[in-house]
């Protein structure tokens, strides 16, 4: 069954390379929602993130400028050294403000500006990591009446990110990696 | 694992948002600060956090704090007022400046700069020491605004600490730095500070780019990640600004993700460098 999800907000520290490669491979080209995704990294990074993720994702996938709207079908990855907001009138924010958990892009500046604007509208995802970051987050999309899952700890490389979220209660669903995908695709395009 | 059942809907956000705005409209009518018109989704995130930080139940209660109690205004405003910066900062910017602008700043007699939004000083020492390597500097005049006169007294010190200015002897090489960062700065116990002669022909004076008016003649404006904060009005307003600031011919450099595609003014200006953001306003205007 389709629902009217508007966007699908998704964060991950250590690991989150192979889980996100992972989960957009699983996403299908006719995928109706916005994804924006947030990978800790260094600020000195480049925005080959968005061309590694690209090569798996059958989505355009694009590291983005800030105030570029923010249009369904389409990844947008955090660049590094920046956190990534979304405004209410879909279009991205981006902000240099200081470092939240020691991460710039942080996942709970994602997560808590998404759950604002898309409210019950909204898929959040956290995944694989060594930090706290984006349980806040997540727990904020709950309460707003959004959609959240969790990469079960066991399925994760470094569980500590799940864990706490999973202890905050701020998770609707704890799935394995590999399922992940599949019940994002039919969460919201159905069979 | 218990969920708590404390659910925000729509209302609630609506009355958050209609006090973040009157909290706004206090600021602005007590202390003259105009935050109306920023990016309102970073806007709330920085309110939010000072919010939590502070204790207060509502951002209402927080308000009333701000009008009756300037120091704890002078704390918000340092929230508010993104005051992340660092001596050469994106060293490829400075690097693909000192290639690709320099050269044409070398004929010119005089060289005037703004640096809007200099923060605390970081980035108009870095413009200062590679104007100094160039030969340039004698014949330049730097003028570097921030809305925030805090800051500003800090950027006019030109002490930073000793452990960020490490890092940025790496930023400067990147840059394509010519000598050793150490040069321009002395060693006090665990600060360094700026080096007297760099700061010469740097003018420091508070600027509020959404409410204050042309800064005449430029050839080169820096402005890097300050229109991020900016809602899309007052970025649009504020590459007017700059257009109508610049000289024919002179250089706008803005911040790596900031874009002139949405601000209306596109034509007015040539691309020279795309991904580093350097602009450089045409020769003949556009609309002639």
């Amino acid at each position: 069954m389709r629902r009217a999800v508007k966007a699908v907000v998704m964060g991950a520290s250590w690991g989150g390379l192979n889980a996100f490669s992972t989960i957009l491979a699983a996403l299908p080209a006719r995928f109706p929602a916005a994804v924006l995704l947030v990978q800790h990294q260094h600020a000195s990074a480049d925005n080959r993130l968005a061309w590694l993720l690209s090569r798996y994702s059958a989505l355009p996938v694009r590291a983005p400028e800030d105030k570029e709207e923010i249009l369904p079908g389409h990844v947008y990855v955090a660049p590094p050294g920046y956190h990534m907001l979304v405004n209410e009138d879909d279009t991205v924010a981006l902000s240099t403000y200081r470092p939240v958990h020691f991460s710039r892009p942080s996942i709970d500046e994602l997560f808590f500006s998404a759950g604002h604007a898309y409210g019950a509208a909204l898929v959040g995802v956290l995944l694989t990591g060594a930090n706290d970051d984006g349980s806040d987050g997540l727990d904020y999309i709950r309460r707003r009446g959004g959609h959240t899952l969790v990469q079960s700890p066991q399925s994760s490389e470094a569980p500590v990110m799940p864990e706490a979220a999973i202890i905050k209660g701020a998770a609707r669903e704890v799935l394995d990696l590999e399922r992940i995908g599949p019940y994002l695709a039919d969460y919201l395009v159905g069979l | 694992m218990q969920q708590s059942m404390d659910v925000i809907d729509d209302d609630q956000i609506q009355i958050e948002d209609i006090e973040i705005r009157l909290l706004l409209e206090a600021i602005y009518q007590l202390y003259g600060y105009d935050f109306r018109a920023y990016s309102r989704a970073s806007m709330r995130r920085r309110v939010m956090h000072r919010l939590t930080m502070s204790g207060f139940p509502s951002v209402m209660q927080m308000t009333e704090r701000v009008l009756r109690d300037r120091q704890f205004f002078v704390t918000l405003l340092n929230d508010l007022t993104v005051n992340v910066t660092e001596m050469y900062r994106d060293p490829e910017f400075y690097r693909a400046f000192r290639e690709e602008v320099i050269p044409v700043l070398k004929t010119f007699p005089f060289i005037k700069i703004w640096h809007a939004g200099c923060s605390t000083g970081e980035e108009i020492y870095s413009m200062a020491i590679l104007l100094e390597e160039e030969g340039l500097y004698d014949r330049a005049m730097l003028y570097a605004t921030d809305i925030d006169k805090n800051v500003l007294v800090a950027a006019k010190k030109g002490i930073y600490p000793i452990d960020a200015f490490k890092q940025y002897t790496e930023n400067y090489r990147r840059a394509g730095g010519r000598k050793s960062l150490s040069e321009y700065a002395t060693a006090r116990y665990d600060s360094v500070i700026m080096e007297q002669r760099l700061k010469r022909n740097i003018v420091f004076a508070d600027h509020d780019l959404a409410t204050d008016q042309v800064f005449g003649e430029m050839h080169v404006i820096l402005c890097r990640n300050v229109l991020i904060y900016f809602d899309r009005p007052l970025q649009e307003r504020v590459i007017r600004l700059f257009d109508d600031s610049l000289d024919l011919g002179g250089f706008l450099c803005l911040g790596t993700k900031e874009s002139l595609r949405f601000s209306g003014n596109e034509d007015a200006f040539d691309v020279i460098n795309k991904s580093l953001r350097i602009f450089r306003k045409r020769q003949i205007p556009h609309n002639a």
